[in-house]
């Protein structure tokens, strides 16, 4: 199983990486080449090629190492991702076609779940008003303890 | 996805009132604006480093400062986590506002209700995938990137604290992601536990004057919460089931 998935990644980023020598060389091949903005700042996290070929090792790493041990080095975090590379015109990484994230995994045919939760644009953190309660209104509560939520 | 959290504050503003959050953690309180006190919390770790079981996160809730007209610690909640701020059967809630009348005597409590943060949590012996899990600081917390959306973790909480996202969802906040076909609760903000603030709610409500809320680390003697729970009487709901929760009320 695992081996099989092994040769269908290679030949996934051997398609792609393919298919930019290509774009790079000026070459025209039969489906249209994903045209990728540079990220923000001189560089990426690591090395290019590196970064291309194993990205998503790097990001599902740190995912555990975020979610179970609340370690949170900003170098391999998707959140740092989504800062650098988020596109001049939509200010996504994948709210189009063109958008980093999205140009090159429609054309790898890569399909992602991640931004059913992860934010695909940069953001601020939420400010929190000094709350006052004079006159606030309350919404109603739901406080019954049993039954209820599905 | 977040233009909601888009305000004027620069990320310099930001930056600098970290470091200096973080440079005077280590004060036992700290002086935030007149008359507001932020009790620091006093285990700076590096963002390089592992969690660790020599911290415990707890909150102490004093029911007697908890006022029945006042919601601040739910839209603390709401804004830090993009919660909708809906109540209804199927919508997320993180903390909720329960109040409880003694019908002989009249007398009327109200309390903030989050994820209790059980030593021993129901929820986690029941999840099949080990999605729900303990972190070593003792936060309860689901890992979405495991959970398939079943539910069980939901009908073993005793305090009905977990909630199910029916529908998708956009305007995250980009440090809480949330999404359809997961459960989730309360995670104690772990997002700014991690740099060294406290709850969202806490802050709240501190803010606003009560005092109701305190969050510190239970293992360390020398914290508020630690020397307030040693002095005091307090109370866990449903002592009963002995899942030694995180969370402890007083007052009732
Ligand atoms: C169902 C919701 C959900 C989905 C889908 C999801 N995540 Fe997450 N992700 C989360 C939550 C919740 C966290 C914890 C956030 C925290 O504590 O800061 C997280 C944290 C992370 C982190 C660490 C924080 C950061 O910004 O670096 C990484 C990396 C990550 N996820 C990667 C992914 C990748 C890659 C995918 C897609 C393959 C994905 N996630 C899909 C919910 C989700
Ligand atoms: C500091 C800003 C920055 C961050 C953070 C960053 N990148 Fe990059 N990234 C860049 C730049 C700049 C380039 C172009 C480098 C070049 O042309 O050699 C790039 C290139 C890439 C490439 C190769 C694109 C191509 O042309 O083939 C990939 C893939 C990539 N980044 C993925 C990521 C992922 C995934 C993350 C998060 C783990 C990330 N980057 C974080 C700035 C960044
Ligand atoms: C150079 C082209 C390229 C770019 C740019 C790129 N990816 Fe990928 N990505 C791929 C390819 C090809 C795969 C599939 C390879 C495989 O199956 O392992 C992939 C797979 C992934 C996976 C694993 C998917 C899964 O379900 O296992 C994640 C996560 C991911 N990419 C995240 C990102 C993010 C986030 C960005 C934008 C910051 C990005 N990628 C930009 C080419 C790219």
């Amino acid at each position: 199983m695992a081996s099989i998935l092994d040769r269908l990644r290679t030949l996934a980023l051997a398609g792609a990486m393919a298919g930019m020598a290509m774009a790079a060389g000026g070459l025209q091949a039969g489906v249209d080449l994903p045209k990728l903005e540079r990220g923000k700042g001189d560089k990426c996290v690591e090395e290019t090629q590196f970064m291309r070929r194993n990205h998503m090792e790097l990001l599902k790493h740190h995912r555990d190492e975020t979610m179970h041990k609340g370690i949170r080095t900003p170098k391999h975090s998707l959140k740092g991702c989504v800062e650098c590379h988020a596109g001049a015109k939509t200010g996504s990484v994948a709210a189009s076609k063109e958008d980093f994230c999205s140009a090159c995994h429609a054309y790898a045919s890569v399909k992602l779940d991640c931004w059913d939760c992860h934010a695909t644009k940069p953001g601020k953190r939420p400010i929190h008003s000094i709350p006052s309660t004079a006159g606030a209104a309350m919404p109603p509560m739901d406080s019954g303890m049993a039954g209820g939520h599905r | 996805m977040s233009e909601q959290m888009n305000h004027p504050q620069s990320d310099q503003d930001q930056a600098d009132r970290r470091n200096f959050l973080k440079a005077s953690a280590a004060a036992a309180g700290l002086t935030v604006a007149p008359g507001v006190l932020l009790y620091g919390i006093a285990h700076s770790r590096p963002e390089d480093q592992a969690v660790s079981d020599k911290v415990r996160w707890g909150m102490l809730i004093d029911t007697t400062k908890c006022a029945a007209d006042c919601n601040a610690c739910v839209t603390a909640c709401n804004t830090e986590n993009a919660l909708e701020g809906r109540t209804g059967p199927q919508d997320s809630q993180w903390i909720r506002k329960v109040s409880i009348k003694n019908l002989q005597t009249g007398a009327e409590h109200h309390l903030p209700m989050p994820c209790q943060h059980c030593e021993h949590p129901p929820c986690v012996d029941v999840c099949p995938t080990g999605a729900s899990f303990k972190r070593a600081d003792g936060i309860v917390l689901v890992d979405r990137h495991i959970c398939i959306g079943c539910r069980y973790c939901m009908m073993a909480c005793p305090y009905k604290a977990r909630s199910f996202v029916h529908e998708p969802l956009t305007e995250q906040n980009p440090e809480v992601p949330r999404g359809k076909g997961c459960v989730e609760s309360c995670t104690f903000c772990v997002q700014r536990v991690d740099r060294d603030e406290t709850p969202a709610c806490v802050e709240a409500c501190t803010a606003d004057g009560h005092m109701a809320m305190l969050f510190g680390d239970l293992n360390d003697p020398e914290s508020e919460i630690a020397k307030a729970l040693k002095g005091q009487r307090t109370t866990e709901i449903r002592a009963d089931l002995r899942l030694n929760t995180g969370v402890r009320y007083q007052g009732i």
